[in-house]
């Protein structure tokens, strides 16, 4: 592999393993809220717990987030420098407004949140985590941004004596469309990983708990298993409702791709050759890379015209080829294809895994409908479903997102078809083996594998934390004690053992009445 | 132009000012690792120790993470070549970031001796490594490194022995130790009771080797690297390291704190003071040197920023300032009876 190889495996490598973490912060920061507010307005210890219990997963999810970001932010400049420098005077502005308007946000009060259960009052504390779900929206506002001026850049002109394009209008950079189709797909993506992981391990629970309940002879409502029943609807309406967004926003955001990157949309089908209202393949055998090998085997009629135009027939789609033919003879020699085979694939993945999310969703309704729990065989198929159900929406949007960034290639900032034959904006792209930082490969190759074996063995231990947490199940108590927080005291982590878990583990707070009579001493 | 000052002075001051704040913050995090092996004796010490940054320290991380951004999309090129050419010590960087931030947010999620001991080397030992790692590269970044004609930085082997000199690492250690004194009197200023008292006994021995490595960095760095009036921060941090430890003697938790905070800032203002104009001089000509002038994004893209940070950066400081207030309470590791009437809120002063 070469140097742009090696960064690139690199950039995919933590980029994926980054979004693994973020769907779910996104999605769930905004649950949990819901979930704590309808505690506060309900007082009900039910949505207590539930808040409890999702949020420790949430906190647990979130440190992966911040810490593999970091290195997002880092690697633009540290391996990918010369696209930092050609297009940084517009890429930079939206990533440093990342961290000032919703960074620091959400940081600072997921600290008040997670310290502040007893030290604030309820409203305030609540106001806290809403500030959180709200900041962590915006992040991934800003970041697409950012992202949507390499899909489609807009806002800015080329300026030939510094050689690097320059913010001209940063409002259009901002409403970039490109941007603003991206966006909600992105959140309703989120809410679909979120709701999937909320109604999942909701089903898997009440399954658990009511045949153990069953075993030992009681009622099927113990606290716990009641604990789960408002998550479970949670989960429900919040799968449904993110389902139908994915499918009008992608729907959305395919309409734009097929004017703003034929190419993209082209590959997505492995659509060699320009045709008038071509089928839609389901399943496809072949090398892909090479066209002509390529057998599409089940076809669809009608759904690439809708796609592309919104009508059934009379639209003409460019193919590979052609596009290729033209792109040389715009752009100069070179490969302007994307990889077909993941483009296909990763294309249908996405929205084939969604499939899960929905189902689990109807059968889960249907299930557990009129306060029922299903306990026999229904109870297993249903459990079973939720844990298969479980990774497929971070799989699609894994394959979104790789659809949508590898689709790209060969290029890093795509040409935007507007500004062809406009002097200021024109020259408004980068090639992806123009954009690399010149290392040595052995450097690279140090940090590449460096990277992929800490975030190996941090999923492991990822895994195991909210495997554990998931089978720790919901906390017992009715509200919050004076628990002082998170580290060292074991309050949310052994949560469903006793009522004592969430008792007073005084050392880290309460001692504090004593010292507030020695306080002023020394100042 | 805004208000008659050159944006690119602005945006320089600003990251100056970001960088500050990050080791002003983060770096009383740094210490307050590094005191976990020394001072945590027990766990009931270990976790009251990890408390007094427990809410804070993630917001405390954003500053460095804004930093970032700010250089990203101020001086792109000066993001692009110190990102570039300090490869491998931003990858240092990273990797203790990781290892310290993953561990202080899962250290409670399991109750087991051995499961904290693990989260504890975590912490120690990204409490060490970033400091070291940003004292060397800081200072050999002042210090110049072989930037060419086009302001490029090789990242390769042999440029290793630029970043790797008597300066570089004097540098390292002396923001390693500096830190370790501010954790020490952040610590100081947390607690109450037995560990309050066990952390006095460090004083001595904390504050005499900081105050060696930092007056050594401080005038190293001013003699080599100084402007006549940066002789005023380099006197102010020297006041502030050496007001630092004799408050700690005097059990001054507050002006102790104070002292060690102005240190940090006047060391952070003294380092990019001798740096300016330059963003990165260049030790094989000073024509090659990376400048704000050379480096900075357009007027515009500076103006648009400029407008954004001066709206939402005193909000930035608002906020964080009250959960420090919020958390203004000490921490005792001393045992107190359970079901001892709830703690109301104290008086929320801070020094």
């Amino acid at each position: 592999m070469d140097l742009v190889d090696i960064s690139r495996w690199q950039f995919g490598i933590t980029t994926v393993y980054h979004f693994i973490f973020v769907p779910l912060t996104i999605g769930l920061a905004p649950i949990v809220a819901f979930m704590q507010t309808m505690w506060v307005v309900t007082d009900n210890p039910r949505w207590y717990r539930a808040t409890r219990f999702f949020g420790t997963v949430f906190l647990v999810n979130f440190a992966m987030g911040v810490v593999t970001g970091i290195v997002q932010e880092f690697q633009f400049g540290m391996n990918w420098s010369e696209f930092s420098r050609t297009v940084g005077d517009v890429f930079g502005g939206p990533l440093a407004l990342e961290g000032l308007a919703a960074f620091f946000l959400e940081s600072t009060f997921l600290g008040l949140w997670i310290f502040g259960w007893t030290r604030l009052p309820r409203w305030l504390h609540l106001t806290c985590i809403w500030i959180v779900a709200v900041a962590v929206n915006l992040s991934a506002y800003f970041i697409i941004v950012a992202n949507s001026f390499m899909q489609h850049p807009v806002g800015a002109e080329w300026n030939p004596e510094t050689g690097r394009a320059e913010l001209v209008d940063f409002g259009a950079l901002l409403t970039n469309n490109t941007a603003l189709a991206a966006f909600p797909h992105a959140v309703a993506g989120s809410f679909l990983t979120a709701g999937t992981f909320v109604l999942g391990v909701a089903c898997w629970s009440m399954v658990r708990e009511a045949r153990r309940a069953a075993q030992a002879g009681e009622g099927s409502h113990d606290a716990r298993t009641s604990a789960h029943r408002p998550a479970l609807l949670v989960g429900i309406v919040t799968v449904v409702i993110a389902s139908f967004g994915l499918f009008f926003t992608g729907d959305t955001q395919a309409k734009l791709m097929f004017q703003q990157q034929p190419m993209k949309m082209a590959s997505a089908e492995s659509l060699c050759h320009t045709e008038t209202d071509p089928m839609f393949s389901v399943l496809t055998v072949g090398t892909h890379n090479n066209c002509d090998s390529v057998m599409h085997l089940i076809e669809v009629p009608f759904v690439l015209p809708f796609l592309a135009e919104g009508k059934f027939s009379g639209v003409t789609l460019e193919g590979v080829q052609d596009l290729q033919a033209k792109s040389q003879e715009m752009y100069g020699p070179g490969n302007y294809a994307p990889n077909l085979f993941v483009t296909y694939w990763s294309f249908r993945a996405m929205i084939g895994l969604m499939a899960f999310s929905f189902l689990l969703a109807v059968v889960a309704w249907w299930f557990t409908r009129k306060g029922r729990i299903p306990t026999g065989r229904r109870g297993t198929w249903l459990s079973t479903l939720a844990l298969v159900s479980l990774p497929m929406p971070f799989l699609a949007n894994s394959a979104g997102w790789i659809f949508t960034e590898m689709g790209r290639q060969p290029w890093v900032v795509h040409p935007n078809p507007e500004s062809r034959g406009d002097p200021r904006t024109e020259q408004i792209r980068l090639l992806v083996d123009m954009g690399v930082s010149d290392h040595a490969t052995w450097t690279v190759w140090t940090t590449l594998i460096g990277f992929t074996l800490v975030y190996g063995a941090l999923f492991v231990v990822w895994f195991w934390l909210i495997r554990k947490t998931v089978l720790a199940g919901p906390p017992t108590s009715d509200g919050p004690a004076d628990d002082g927080g998170g580290y060292g005291s074991p309050a949310d982590a052994d949560s469903g053992a006793s009522d004592s878990a969430e008792a007073p583990v005084s050392f880290t707070s309460s001692g504090t009445s004593a010292a507030d009579d020695r306080k002023d001493e020394g100042r | 132009m805004i208000f008659g000052i050159e944006l690119e002075v602005l945006w320089f001051v600003l990251v100056a000012v970001l960088f500050a704040g990050y080791f002003l913050l983060e770096g009383f995090d740094f210490g307050i690792g590094m005191l976990l092996p020394i001072l945590g004796k027990d766990e009931r010490r270990r976790s009251a120790i990890i408390t007094t940054i427990g809410p804070v320290w993630d917001g405390n991380e954003v500053w460095l993470i804004v930093a970032g951004g700010a250089m990203f999309a101020a001086f792109p090129e000066w993001y692009a070549t110190m990102f570039s050419g300090l490869y491998l010590g931003l990858f240092g960087i990273i990797l203790a970031l990781i290892f310290r931030a993953v561990a202080l947010e899962w250290r409670s999620k399991v109750n087991t001796d051995r499961w904290r001991r693990w989260c504890d080397a975590g912490i120690i030992a990204g409490s060490v490594a970033t400091p070291l790692i940003w004292g060397i590269a800081i200072s050999s970044m002042l210090a110049g490194l072989p930037l060419d004609s086009e302001q490029r930085l090789s990242s390769g082997a042999g440029t290793l022995v630029h970043f790797v000199h008597p300066y570089s690492l004097l540098g390292g250690v002396a923001f390693t130790l500096v830190f370790l004194l501010h954790g020490l009197a952040f610590l100081r200023l947390k607690t109450t009771g037995t560990l309050r008292e066990e952390a006095a006994r460090l004083t001595p021995i904390v504050g005499g080797l900081a105050a060696v490595a930092g007056a050594a960095f401080v005038l190293w760095t001013q003699i080599a690297h100084g402007k006549d009036w940066t002789w005023a921060v380099a006197a102010l941090a020297l006041v502030g390291v050496l007001g630092g430890i004799a408050a700690l003697a005097g059990h001054r938790d507050g002006i102790a704190f104070t002292a060690t905070s102005i240190a940090t800032l006047a060391v952070t203002a003294l380092i990019f003071g001798s740096m300016y104009p330059n963003l990165m001089p260049s030790s094989v000509d000073p024509a090659f040197s990376l400048t704000i002038h050379n480096g900075a994004s357009s007027e515009y893209t500076l103006t648009i920023l400029t407008w954004t940070a001066a709206v939402i950066t005193p909000l930035v400081i608002l906020y964080q300032g009250w959960t420090y207030w919020v958390f203004s309470k000490r921490i005792s590791a001393d045992p107190v009876a359970l079901g001892a009437p709830a703690s109301t809120e104290g008086s929320p002063e801070k020094a």
